[in-house]
């Protein structure tokens, strides 16, 4: 079967986010930039189902910047076979993404659509869910374990409280948390090999889909930062402090 | 202009960051609807007719919501708001929440706003993104807002004082796209995590799952619930559940004890709005200790226990 992997652009999560001076946003401008870690897992996952012959064909999206296709090429490098680049400079929101999503599912009919269960810049944990809504798939959000059987799948969901199995029909959509698997690196011949992997380029307009946002960004800022840095000797001391100056035990 | 809450629940009780939610609409303005969406969830139902400042009830009982599947309880959302016409749709930022309500949006053709903290106007709402280093204001320019509400940045309403009115609501048909055939829930003595007023969370320097034995015989004591850091999490020491920070679950308690935690930003996203920060990790230069009102570097294996005594 074939499975589309969408995968996102993201500040690098060993970077300390500032905050522009006036307020405007975030400072992206020469930081380093990676692939959102849950969406390597969730390539990691397609790889691993294309190795027990399950997938035939990984097909790796990202929607954004130019600079997109960097994070195409590593997807490339880690076993998709093909890219396709949704390319704009509008600010895109979840909904927007999951349209764009939407309309690729039409052209490219996978039977499965696995992405992160969440970016870690916008921390939106959305897009997914979403795009499972407007599909009218079922969702499988949240995936720790999943297994393809067929024309079904069965999948183990983080939940609250602990894991939760289901059962669903495919095509679904699957997004993937954090046990789901341990993604590789990328090897240096598989990098190579990932520049000569065919990679696409298309619009949201040659979509048909209108990406404005539902959401201005009137400002950000940086929280009030924490006092710490209090030290206590031993037990006893620690002890007293928790009993008779922060009086919570 | 009516907000409608979504109620986390097990059928049986009212998850309590409920709670927090109703105090979040309250701020919005205009009345407050709770839907409680289930099978047989009457005892549900009528805990939240209870809840201070709701208005009005509404229950939508059928056997296809027995396991609470996104795609059946979005579908009796988006079915209830539209006949509501409501203008708000809220739920906590729960498991729960965050599987069903990025759903309800997309089929409202709307945004959602994810984890609110503070509530700025009918429109503007402030989320924290990048995993809680930055704090976002955000307007919406959409007929219909959809939000989740972390908990911790909103008093619970008061679960008791209010009388609203039980009214049925239809559900929407069974969508039939997923089946729940198991689940695993973890068995613990130890208070749930979100909603418990003490907080011991273990890292990688715990060393093992036998390890954080020592951490539950603390537990016992202060009567805490049990957290880990994503370390932890990933090094197989404890479930997933376990797990505070960016992408598990946002803890405030009165007390929160790190324990072999460095402090990553990731984790810290997770705990850092606690009232009291102990800190304990044998590096001085660890980043935990810049955030702890009260830091002990030594041995976890010498300390933990001797607390545990300590507090006997």
């Amino acid at each position: 079967m074939k499975v589309l992997v969408a995968v996102k652009r993201v500040v690098d999560y060993n970077v300390k986010v500032r905050v522009k001076s006036d307020g405007s946003g975030v400072d992206t401008a020469n930081v380093k930039m990676s692939m959102n870690p849950f969406d390597e897992i969730a390539i990691e996952e397609a790889v691993r189902l294309k190795e027990k012959g399950v997938a035939t064909e990984i097909v790796a999206v990202s929607c954004g910047l130019t600079a997109c296709q960097e994070t195409l090429r590593t997807a490339l490098a880690l076993g998709a076979d093909r890219a396709i680049l949704v390319e704009t400079d509008v600010e895109l929101q979840p909904l927007a993404v999951a349209k764009l999503l939407q309309a690729l599912v039409a052209k490219e009919q996978p039977k499965l659509v696995l992405l992160g269960k969440q970016a870690i810049d916008d921390d939106a944990n959305q897009t997914g869910q979403m795009l499972s809504a407007l599909l009218g798939w079922p969702q499988a959000a949240f995936a720790s374990k999943l297994e393809p059987a067929g024309d079904r799948a069965t999948v183990k969901r983080e939940v609250d409280g602990g894991l939760e199995t289901i059962e669903i029909g495919l095509p679904a959509v699957v997004t993937a948390d954090l046990r789901l698997n341990e993604p590789r690196y990328a090897t240096l011949p598989n990098i190579m090999k990932a520049k000569k992997k065919p990679m696409e380029t298309t619009s949201p307009a040659a979509l048909g889909v209108d990406v404005t946002p539902r959401l201005a960004t009137l400002k950000v800022t940086e929280p009030p930062k924490r006092q710490g840095g209090g030290k206590v000797a031993d037990v006893a001391e620690l002890v007293a402090k928790l009993r008779n100056e922060a009086k919570v035990i | 202009m009516a907000t409608l809450v979504l109620a986390d629940h097990n059928q049986v009780s009212l998850q309590a960051a409920t709670l927090n939610a109703v105090t979040a609409a309250q701020k919005i303005g205009g009345d407050v609807h709770v839907l409680v969406a289930g099978a047989n969830a009457q005892g549900v139902a009528q805990a939240a007719a209870r809840i201070a400042g709701v208005a009005k009830v509404l229950h939508a009982d059928a056997p296809h919501l027995a396991s609470l599947t996104a795609e059946n309880v979005a579908a009796t959302v988006v079915a209830t708001v539209r006949a509501g016409g409501y203008s708000h749709v809220l739920a906590p930022a729960t498991g729960f929440g965050k599987n069903i309500l990025p759903r309800v949006a997309a089929l409202l053709d709307v945004a959602q706003i994810s984890d609110i903290v503070v509530v700025e106007s009918a429109d503007t709402f402030v989320r924290p993104i990048y995993a809680g280093s930055v704090l976002a204001t955000v307007r919406s320019s959409d007929a219909i807002k959809v939000i989740t509400v972390r908990a911790t940045g909103f008093d619970a309403a008061a679960a008791d004082g209010g009388s609203a009115a039980i009214e049925s609501v239809p559900a929407a048909p069974d969508t039939g796209l997923s089946k729940v055939t198991g689940q695993e829930l973890s068995k613990s003595e130890r208070p749930e995590l979100t909603s418990a007023r003490i907080v011991i969370s273990g890292g990688r320097g715990v060393g093992s799952a036998e390890n954080f034995r020592l951490l539950e015989a603390l537990a016992a004591k202060l009567n805490a619930a049990l957290g880990a850091s994503r370390a932890a999490v990933d090094a197989g020491f404890v479930p997933n559940d376990y797990q505070v920070g960016q992408t598990g679950k946002i803890v405030a308690p009165d007390l929160y004890i790190a324990v072999g935690i460095s402090g990553a930003i990731q984790h810290l996203a997770g705990m850092k709005d606690s009232k009291v920060i102990v800190a304990i990790n044998k590096d001085p230069e660890a980043p935990i200790f810049q955030i702890a009102d009260y830091g002990l570097v030594g041995d976890l294996f010498q300390i933990v226990p001797e607390l545990t005594a300590a507090l006997g």
